[in-house]
């Protein structure tokens, strides 16, 4: 909501004297916070009010003129132009040498065609005007000025641009600060300063009453609170006089003619939006507000044909749609040049219903957006009398006597008692009951005995913690003091998941991996991406029904897309030997759920120089260790169609899947783009939290030396290290402490198909040392077992 | 004899000081003091001396075997050192080579100032909590005292599941304070951060998803000084004790009094402009806004089960993208979920 300071200290609140940045600060911390404001002249410098002296042909050109122009100093100026408009007398704008117009340009003198120019004429849209502000200028030529100003006058000044807009972000429940009225309400309360108020006082006297000339029907009572109408008769429609048109276009408003113009200004003013209806088109002098009916149509004032569902609020006539109620009038009531007889209507909608139709089509304007927000529904008449009131001062037309003002609510007076001491332990304050009063009362609130008398126009004061912020701000936030609360000692802290999420993150980073946060939402075409099967349960997601496209529509049941594609996008900046880690939520649909699960998967990514199967599985192990989980068993998964066939593990612990990991398969990595090895975990990060290892306790140290011996079988290639170790481990009784692979030979001296496996094993006894007749019987067993199980032989 | 004895003595100290290694050392040794050494002859003809003679010559040898395997010790100590120095020189390197790679993995810079501020707050006795991200409508909204029909609640802002609109992506961290207060009753300290979702399209200020930091304290006599003491203990934590907060009126459905929390910027110091410049961090205005708080609404508090005549409370709710934009001096959105490594590794 836009204020420009001149309206304000002209009709309300004397705060001339007060400087932008203290007037912009002052409000902001008493609770309207400004967005922006500006200067108007910032742009404008050093262009003065004209006068032209005389004016020749250029002697080395057909279409420019040499002026002489008086600018208010002792010798005229010579300037050149050439526009064909100006003739000796006329007062123009003149921008002087060292000048600034909008747009940044900078005027300096220089020499056109031999001729000096001592600056430049300037037409209305060089000073960022339109002929809507200045209707009898013309379009493509030298405004020549009508207005009260003498040569040498900043124009600036003549075309009120010693003013500033205040820019104010205005929250939802102060529909009573969009407008003029309201901010100035808090101006004043804010400096404390006596705010002047005017009553509309209308004269009347037009032709005929109201009553005879026009019906009004409120069918829709639930939809329209209030429909306050007059009219006026012999309207003669034209400009409005300058210092309405420069209120209008300080805040943004084009002005258009004095009708519409007023309607304008009024729901400025007031924040109560007008319409006004050519009574020429009001088809059986009557106006209906009803809910419009199936099949309905109506032109709206843009020209755009507006196909309206059944429960839209419209203004009709007798027989069609004339309005569409507080968002936009019909083409077919427009006030144009001819008007003649004007009714001026003041209603108040229901906010719900005008937002819902103006979304519904589209369309929201300064209007609907007051609406929105449910206004004071004591406006109505004031407004309608200003409006009038208005049109009597431009001398507009007659306002015919009488008011229709139909009310379907009932005003309830509202109190609330003013209760100091809870608002001071709310508050933590120790405001006197008298500030309290005092404080309301500059935001025009009365106490009677302790009851405040809540205004029509504050809707949100609903009780006492309300009053304690309105007391609040004009005593200053920042005057309250500053406390720590004292309350029960709590001791604050993680929960146990967290705590493991913060280690695995430090584990995951010690390992090289870098954080990354991907997006909750994903496109569906992700599961092909990774040749998810058709049938697989992770292609159930629950579906965003309004996203913000295609490729952000369900919530991902699985991270792994989302890993990939970021490590395509580190490879396409050529981003070498990524290593990168997520802690991943995911959204699984539970039947009989109306919630998600929202497990957590540990995601790892990789590509590069120094990745492979068996680093990645290293890592992995690290990342148990780190969390202290149960032992992991590893089995090749040949059948994920995310990854690599002879190259991808599943790791279950008690039985549990917990991960899946290994080089993402070659045509997976080819639909992300990436034309390089690519590795990846997915570990259910939710599921390992439940698969804790008891917390470590002291072992005693080994008082006995332990013996090492290592052994080397050949078998056949299908036997896996995992088969042999666990027969090693089955085999070697409770003097084997540890087995380790350290080798594996295939070629010269070993058959083809064959392997030889070497481990090296840790032999320890707790109560004695070990014989080599102890060892040679463990070992034995071992290759005995070997031998048999898994047909390998000692190499 | 005793010429013998000078004279053998003399030249075993100056073959001593001629030995330039461990080994040429060895060799003087073993030809003076070694079972075939010279002094070692000599003492074996001392039982062809006098009796008289005999105790003075053998005194005298002694004295000279003495002082020549105590100069022989030195001379070993001496070698021994000028080798280590030796071998120590020819190791030395280049100090300025760089050192083994060693790749260190970054945190995400969002959770990395996230961290910052749960480790304040923890400090201050609040216990870090978690909730879903697909909500109900009755906590992201009503019960948060947002009615239907606020504008809030448009599909034009909050991303629904269904046609009734009542299972939504959470707008805001809030749905939290009615999570946490229908379990547990006062005294409540948490701190709630997460993910939240609107429906703006992704820019340099927008995005679909983003973060944000819930916090709610409730318990008898919580004042509004209080939720000032908090806030102010936060940002001077992270932005230094001169930091400078400004507390401003707002609105918000769920809180009351509310208020918004400001920064003096740090850049032009409430300036709002550097050298007759527009300050391009606060835009002008002086002032970073950082986040919005407020005393929980009391119709809040009744909804969960906690009478507000007996317990206030205040809630706080602060936005981490700002937050770390601010402190780590980025201005563009996407560059915390485009996961660029050369901007994670910045951090």
């Amino acid at each position: 909501m836009k204020l420009n300071r001149k309206w304000l200290h002209e009709e309300f609140v004397d705060l001339k004297d007060i400087s932008d940045k203290e007037f912009v600060e002052a409000l902001t911390v008493a609770g309207q916070k400004v967005e922006t404001y500006e200067r108007l002249d910032a742009e404008i410098k050093n262009v003065v009010v004209g006068k032209v002296l005389s004016i020749e042909r250029h002697t080395n050109s057909d279409h420019m003129w040499v002026c002489q122009i008086d600018v208010g100093k002792d010798e005229p100026v010579q300037i050149v132009t050439g526009a064909q408009n100006v003739k000796a007398g006329d007062l123009v704008p003149a921008a002087l040498h060292n000048s600034r117009l909008p747009g940044g340009i900078h005027i300096t003198k220089g020499k056109l065609r031999g001729e000096v120019s001592n600056g430049m004429l300037c037409s209305l849209k060089e000073l960022n005007l339109t002929l809507n502000d200045y209707p009898y200028a013309i379009e493509d030529g030298i405004w020549i000025i009508e207005e009260d100003c003498k040569p040498g006058d900043d124009i600036n000044l003549v075309i009120g641009n010693d003013d500033t807009v205040v820019d104010f972000e205005i929250t939802n429940n102060r529909p009573d600060c969009y407008s003029i009225i309201g901010l100035a309400r808090e101006a004043a309360a804010a400096f404390n300063q006596p705010m002047r108020h005017h009553e509309p006082v209308v004269k009347g006297c037009g032709e005929g009453n109201l009553m005879e000339l026009l019906d009004v029907e409120v069918p829709a009572d639930k939809l329209c609170n209030r429909y306050s109408a007059r009219m006026v008769r012999n309207v003669k429609i034209a400009p409005s006089p300058a210092w309405l048109r420069q209120r209008l276009r300080a805040n943004g408003v084009r002005p258009i003619n004095n009708i519409v113009d007023i309607t304008n200004y009024v729901m400025l003013e007031y924040g109560q939006p007008m319409h006004a209806f050519d009574y020429r088109y009001i088809g059986s002098k009557q106006i209906v507000v009803r809910e419009s009916v199936e099949g309905e149509t109506l032109t709206t004032l843009d020209g755009t044909v507006r196909n309206l569902k059944p429960g839209m609020l419209v203004i009709a006539d007798g027989e069609k749609p004339i309005g569409l109620a507080g968002i936009m009038g019909g083409e077919n009531s427009e006030i144009v040049a001819n008007t003649t007889d004007v009714v001026f209507e003041s209603a108040n909608f229901d906010g719900t219903s005008i937002r819902q139709t103006a979304l519904a089509l589209g369309m929201r304007t300064e209007s609907s957006g007051k609406f929105e927000k449910n206004i004071d529904p004591l406006l109505t008449v004031p407004a309608v009398q200003r409006a009038c009131e208005l049109v009597e001062l431009l001398g507009a037309g007659e306002v015919v006597d009488g008011m229709i003002d139909i009310m379907n609510y009932v005003p309830q007076p509202r109190t609330l008692p003013l209760e100091p001491a809870k608002i001071n332990a709310l508050l933590g304050t120790d405001i006197s009951e008298a500030e309290m009063i005092d404080y309301l009362r500059r935001l025009e609130i009365e106490v009677i005995d302790g009851q405040i008398q809540v205004p029509s126009f504050r809707p949100d004061l609903q009780q006492t913690a309300d009053i304690a912020e309105e007391v609040a701000r004009l005593y200053g936030y920042n005057e309250i003091p500053t406390t720590s609360f004292r309350s029960e000692t709590a001791e604050g802290g993680y929960t146990g998941t967290m705590v493991l999420e913060n280690k695995t993150g430090a584990v995951c980073r010690c390992l090289g991996y870098s954080e990354i946060l991907t997006y909750s939402f994903v496109s569906p075409s992700i599961f092909d991406m990774i040749r998810l099967p058709a049938d697989s349960p992770l292609r159930k997601t629950i579906r965003i029904q309004n996203p913000l496209g295609e490729d952000a529509s369900i919530m991902r049941t699985i991270a792994l897309p989302s890993m990939l594609s970021i490590l395509a996008k580190n490879y396409a900046y050529h981003n070498a030997d990524v290593k990168l880690y997520e802690l991943a939520k995911v959204y699984l649909p539970k039947e009989g759920q109306l919630l998600p699960d929202e497990p957590k998967r540990l995601l790892l990514g990789c590509y590069g120089a120094k990745v492979d199967f068996f680093r990645l599985k290293g890592e992995i192990e690290a990342i148990f260790k780190g969390m202290n989980v149960r032992k992991a068993a590893y089995t090749a998964v040949k059948d994920n169609p995310s990854y690599h066939p002879g190259r991808c593990a599943k790791i279950t612990m008690d039985g549990v899947d917990v991960g899946i990991f290994g080089q993402v398969h070659p045509l997976v990595a080819k639909n992300y783009g990436m034309e390089c090895d690519v590795y990846a975990a997915e570990l259910d990060f939710s599921a390992l939290t439940g698969l804790l290892a008891p917390a470590h306790t002291y072992e005693p140290l080994p008082k006995y030396p332990a013996v090492s011996r290592d052994i080397a079988v050949v078998c056949a290639e299908e036997i896996t290290a995992g088969q042999l170790e666990s027969c090693i481990l089955a085999s070697g009784g409770k003097l084997l402490r540890d087995v380790r692979l350290f080798d594996i030979y295939r070629g010269k001296g070993i058959e083809d198909g064959k392997k030889s496996m070497a481990f090296a094993l840790t032999l320890r006894a707790d109560d004695r040392t070990l014989t080599d007749s102890d060892s040679e019987s463990v070992i034995s067993g071992i290759l005995a077992a070997l031998a048999e199980q898994l047909d390998a032989k000692l190499r | 004899m005793k010429e013998q004895l000078q004279e053998i003595k003399s030249r075993a100290l100056a073959n001593m000081q001629a030995a330039q290694d461990l080994a040429a050392l060895d060799t003087v040794r073993v030809s003076v003091l070694g079972k075939k050494g010279e002094l070692t002859a000599v003492l074996k003809l001392m039982g062809k001396l006098s009796a008289e003679e005999r105790p003075i010559m053998g005194q005298m040898a002694n004295a000279v075997r003495a002082e020549l395997e105590a100069r022989l010790e030195e001379r070993k100590a001496e070698l021994e050192a000028a080798a280590l120095e030796a071998k120590l020189a020819a190791e030395a390197v280049d100090v300025t080579i760089p050192g083994a790679e060693i790749t260190m993995g970054y945190q995400h810079p969002m959770n990395k100032v996230l961290q910052e501020v749960k480790e304040i707050f923890i400090g201050m006795g609040y216990t870090i909590v978690d909730g879903p991200e697909v909500e109900e409508a009755a906590y992201n909204f009503t019960r948060l005292n947002i009615e239907e029909g606020h504008p809030s609640r448009d599909r034009s802002d909050t991303f629904y599941f269904d046609d009734e609109d009542q299972v939504l992506l959470r707008t805001q961290t809030s749905p939290m304070q009615i999570r946490v207060m229908e379990q547990q009753q006062p005294p409540i300290r948490i701190l709630a951060p997460g993910r939240v979702f609107r429906k703006d399209e992704a820019d340099a200020t927008h995005s679909p998803m983003f973060h944000q930091i819930e916090g709610l304290v409730v318990d008898e006599g919580i004042t509004m000084g209080d939720l000032k003491g908090a806030l102010e203990t936060l940002i001077k934590r992270l932005y230094g004790e001169d930091a400078v907060v400004r507390f401003r009126p707002h609105h918000f459905p769920f809180t009351e009094p509310s208020c918004e929390v400001d920064m003096q910027c740090f850049k032009c110091k409430g300036k709002g402009e550097i050298d007759g410049q527009i300050c391009s961090t606060c835009h002008g205005e002086g002032w970073i806004e950082l986040l919005g708080a407020g005393m929980v609404h009391p119709k809040v508090l009744e909804g969960c089960g906690i009478d507000p005549e007996k317990y206030s409370g205040f809630a706080f709710g602060i936005g981490l993208e700002r937050m770390a934009m601010g402190r780590l001096r980025f201005n563009d959105l996407r560059l915390i979920f485009e996961n660029d490594i050369r901007f994670l590794s910045q951090f």
